[in-house]
């Protein structure tokens, strides 16, 4: 069976720096931080006290006004990552100019958003009412408003798409493997259209408590945040967590083409693999990491001479950056010293299940625009490398054709390819 | 209107997002109010809650109406 092209016809995002796709890529390549110290609860006995949030306020002013995107009796019942998936995904779809009308345009639309913990701040909450006032006192949407697959079915209510209806739990994987299993689908003829991408609210006591106790987070910049997320720099300690979501809008080519879409660029590639292990750590060779990029590239057809830019998993752990960069420099071979790589977690901290979506579109708009957003705080690298890990400033270079990595806890590996439509 | 009535009244309107003068003793949580069973659950918790009574599934179930509440509810705090 042959495959079918899939583009990319809409962007959507709510971020820390930001919540529409302007703002936000202007504010990543003018270098800025979306970090800050934790204030709305107290931090003062966590290991951790930094996150990257999601500014609140007008959003003509490119903050986020959850009004704009979600009934205010409608989010009181869900956690707020499925308002950021409905965010996101509004946002996408206006962009695409495309809206499910007739039934076969329904039936032949669907969503495909994932998430990497899901409704961990409801958990946390209606736990402590079951411990406190009883069974009686749980909310009959507990439930559904924590499943992390309801980001996609609320997308779908909203906006009557009845085709595949489906989501991923891949924890720092999961944009991207959204991004990669929703394109499949179009190319295998499921459906011609998916809104997918990730979602994540992780920001509370309970996942800073736990992850900081997997020693992933950074804990020495707890006073001067906007320097914490530091990826390859020889001073990084841990990622930051960042907030929010990230959603494309994937189209069937001709369908594209037919309806006068604006195309941002096609998705050639996508390839999977697993570490096989630890449930944490990467293995010291990345060969996982690795095998995910050979085989997108494979997908894509194309030889490794061709890609222009990589957006890194690269969270600012110690461990992680510097066996992802010595994969890319292996699996690169001649070509390393012509490619251009960043990580945007610098900017925007780790938005775990929406990392691998924030980041394919901002692989996209490096295209769009041939600008490689920069590595803020990389100002001493801890190894030599051909790379050009664009510190600090962001870069103008041709770009058309970028590779977005995103690598998870337990071992899962994602890489996807995105390529200029001429 | 009784006291019970307006507290009832302002629960119904922060759960559903209502107009205050939209909440009539005839008006039907789901008919008239836009609430889903499940709204209708997390209302009747709501009022457990506000009052500290116990409404057992039985009576639950007869309140459909925000009269119904109020009538239930003007019995049972008694």
């Amino acid at each position: 069976m042959k495959l079918r092209r899939v583009v990319v016809t809409g962007l959507g995002i709510v971020s820390p720096l930001g919540a529409n796709v302007e703002t936000v890529w202007k504010n990543i390549l003018d270098g800025k931080s979306g970090a800050k110290k934790v204030d709305e609860f107290d931090v003062s006995d966590l290991a951790c006290q930094i996150a990257c949030r999601i500014p609140l306020g007008d959003s003509a002013d490119g903050k986020f006004n959850p009004d704009d995107w979600m009934d205010v009796k409608e989010q009181r019942k869900v956690d707020p990552f499925i308002v950021y998936a409905m965010a996101a995904a509004g946002q996408a779809l206006q962009d695409s100019g495309f809206e499910a009308q007739t039934d076969e345009q329904k039936e032949r639309a669907g969503v495909l958003i994932g998430s990497g913990i899901g409704g961990v701040g409801g958990i946390y909450d209606a736990s402590i009412t079951l411990a406190e006032k009883g069974p009686r006192r749980i909310s009959p949407f507990f439930i559904p408003g924590r499943l992390i697959n309801l980001a996609s079915g609320y997308v779908s209510i909203r906006h009557g798409l009845k085709g595949p209806n489906h989501s991923v739990v891949t924890a720092c994987s999961t944009g991207a493997h959204a991004i990669g299993d929703a394109a499949r689908l179009i190319a295998l003829d499921d459906a011609d259209i998916m809104v997918a991408g990730g979602a994540e609210s992780p920001i509370n006591r309970l996942s800073l408590a736990g992850f900081a106790a997997c020693r992933a987070l950074s804990t020495g910049f707890n006073d001067d945040p906007q320097r914490a997320s530091r990826p390859y720099d020889k001073d990084r300690d841990g990622f930051v967590m960042g907030e929010g979501a990230g959603t494309v809008i994937l189209e069937e080519y001709e369908h594209a083409k037919a309806r006068g879409a604006k195309i941002y660029g096609e998705v050639v590639g996508y390839g999977l693999s697993g570490d096989a292990h630890h449930i944490t750590a990467p293995a010291a060779d990345g060969n996982g990491g690795y095998r995910s990029m050979q085989a997108a590239i494979k997908r894509a057809g194309m030889d490794v001479s061709e890609i222009d830019y990589v957006n890194a998993h690269g969270t600012s752990t110690p461990l992680g950056d510097e066996i992802e960069l010595g994969a890319v420099t292996r699996l690169m071979g001649d070509h390393a010293k012509n490619v251009t790589m960043s990580s945007t977690k610098s900017a925007v901290g780790h938005l775990l299940g929406a990392a691998g979506a924030v980041e394919a579109i901002f692989s996209i708009l490096a295209m769009r625009d041939n600008m490689a957003p920069p590595t803020i705080n990389l100002d001493n690298p801890s190894v030599e490398t051909e790379i050009d890990l664009v510190p600090n400033k962001s870069k103008a270079k041709e770009i058309n054709v970028a590779l977005s990595n995103s690598f998870g806890f337990g071992g899962t590996n994602a890489s996807l390819v995105f390529k200029k439509v001429s | 209107m009784s006291d019970i009535a307006d507290r009832v009244r302002k629960i119904v309107v922060e759960h559903l997002n209502v107009d205050a003068d939209k909440v009539t003793e005839k008006a039907s949580f789901i008919d008239d109010l836009g609430a889903d069973s499940l709204d209708q659950v997390e209302l009747v918790m709501a009022f457990e809650e506000e009052f500290s009574v116990e409404i057992p599934d039985d009576a639950a179930e007869s309140i459909q109406k925000f009269g119904d509440a109020v009538s239930f509810l003007e019995k049972a705090v008694k």
